[in-house]
């Protein structure tokens, strides 16, 4: 289980989280929306702890992430996968040594026989064809590097999966591309997730719950059909803005 | 008005500085600590250390060999348009040597290499610091310290001074054969004169400061780099600050190294 408790942030004078709340339970998929800007990718980054609240607590499996020893930390990330926005590739790897890097278990990383079997089965798993492997991600569309992404948080076999905008910057088949993967995953690999997001079809489709950060705080959570109800000005006002946006709706 | 008139205060601005100078050192120091701790993870550093080290050796050599070459000529043309009539020409041997071997080849080196070498560390490492891949290598429960910093500065601590020996080698040697063309000097006077004042600590002399700068070309852009701020623009400054602040140590370093080693 991951959760957060009155975690606050700020950068300067600059408040990004005022206090968040926020559970999710083992084996959902949790969508957190909010419009850009909002710190949903500072929260996201608090949970794996590249980031660390000035006030507050992130619980992940009752661990308190900020506290944890270097060596706990890094127990505690091969339990979790990170998608990044845009990749976060190794310019100078190819495809096989970026996802290669995401096998936790030392023993495994070193098998080369292991390995290599391993990178193509996630490979696979994403739909990407095994030819890529060998390539670079300067010679991937943003799709394909944002499936590469993927596949390297979780060749790990992680317990958890964060999803950072996995589909900002795409065109709407490639969106609705990752967003079907990310339903699979959920599906197939059992994993407990969180997609930041601003795009709400893509949430609506992927998630078993949602949660809307707005104003450094989370302003709802619940299912669709809550959110749907909702007469939360600020609900409604960003669910009627992703609707009426064309981009989003052809998605 | 009155923050304006408080900032502007001489004594705040000088605190300043002193913190942040502070600030820099304590993180400079932790990021060592953090190079010792990674060490241990020799399987993931050595290979990427050859890599770097063919890059620094080979990709530096035409550049260092180019520029001790042209100090060791113009060395040797300056001494003979001094020395001529009043002191015997195999003193060009001594002072060529002396100046190549104990200052020129190391410190001419140093500062070409940490703009080189400096402003590639502070850029590569600050690109991927804006485009989220040090996160990503962290998020993956790896040590950034053991795959990006380490294989850097051992690459640098060990081609640097081998970089500094070919500089020597060749500031010598040209300086002998520019000495030759406007002297009546022969090997064996140019030979002589070096061999007058020579001290074999003067070697090693070299390598030492070559090691020292090495530490200070290869430790500093990866500080920079590694704590770029946002953007293109972050990058931008950290390359700069890298090159700047690592030639500023290169040149403290010659001063310090010279009164410990040499007048102590």
């Amino acid at each position: 289980m991951i959760e957060l408790r009155g975690v606050k942030k700020k950068f300067g004078d600059q408040v990004i989280l005022d206090g968040v709340d926020f559970v999710v339970q083992d084996g959902e998929t949790v969508a957190l929306l909010g419009p850009s800007g909002t710190g949903k990718s500072v929260l996201l980054k608090h949970i794996i702890g590249l980031i660390k609240p000035d006030a507050g607590q992130v619980l992940v499996d009752g661990l308190h992430v900020a506290k944890l020893k270097r060596k706990e930390l890094a127990q505690l990330r091969y339990k979790i996968g990170y998608v990044f926005q845009n990749g976060a590739l190794f310019d100078s790897d190819n495809v096989f040594e970026n996802v290669r890097l995401g096998i936790s278990d030392e023993t495994k990383y070193s098998d080369p026989d292991y390995s290599r079997e391993r990178v193509a089965q996630v490979i696979k798993l994403v739909n990407l064809p095994a030819d890529v492997i060998d390539k670079y991600p300067s010679e991937l569309s943003g799709g394909m590097r944002k499936r590469v992404g993927i596949a390297r948080a979780i060749v790990g076999e992680p317990k958890y999966l964060l999803y950072d905008e996995p589909t900002s910057g795409l065109d709407p088949v490639n969106s609705d591309i990752i967003d079907g993967l990310v339903e699979r995953l959920s599906d197939e690999l059992g994993v407990t997730g969180i997609m930041v997001t601003h795009d709400v079809r893509g949430a609506f489709r992927v998630a078993d719950r949602l949660a809307l950060l707005s104003g450094g705080k989370i302003i709802m959570q619940g299912t669709q059909e809550e959110f749907l109800a909702s007469e939360n000005p600020k609900v409604k006002e960003f669910l009627e803005r992703d609707f009426e946006n064309p981009s989003n709706a052809a998605a | 008005m009155a923050t304006a008139a408080t900032t502007s205060d001489p004594r705040v601005l000088i605190g300043r500085a002193i913190l942040g100078g502070m600030a820099h050192v304590g993180r400079v120091s932790m990021l060592v600590v953090e190079i010792f701790r990674g060490l241990k993870e020799v399987r993931i550093w050595v290979p990427r250390a050859f890599d770097e080290a063919w890059n620094i050796g080979v990709g530096s050599l035409f550049i260092v060999l180019l520029v001790s070459a042209f100090a060791g000529g113009v060395t040797a043309y300056q001494a003979g348009y001094q020395f001529t009539g009043s002191l015997p020409y195999y003193v060009v041997g001594t002072l060529v040597v002396e100046s190549i071997v104990l200052e020129l080849g190391p410190v001419l080196v140093g500062l070409i290499l940490a703009g080189r070498i400096g402003a590639r560390y502070a850029a590569e490492l600050g690109t991927m610091r804006v485009t989220e891949q040090i996160d990503a290598l962290e998020s993956l429960g790896r040590s950034p310290a053991s795959h990006l910093i380490i294989p850097r500065v051992v690459a640098g601590l060990i081609m640097i001074p081998v970089l500094v020996i070919f500089a020597d080698i060749v500031g010598v040697g040209a300086g002998l054969w520019a000495a030759k063309q406007v002297l009546p000097l022969t090997n064996a006077d140019f030979t002589y004169g070096a061999q007058y004042f020579w001290h074999p600590f003067d070697a090693y002399y070299s390598l030492i400061k070559a090691f020292f700068f090495a530490a200070a070309i290869t430790i500093i852009p990866c500080y920079m780099g590694f704590t770029t701020g946002q953007g293109a623009e972050g990058v931008g400054r950290s390359t700069t600050a890298a090159v700047v602040s690592s030639s500023v140590i290169i040149l403290l370093l010659d001063v310090v190294l010279a009164k410990v080693l040499l007048n102590s």
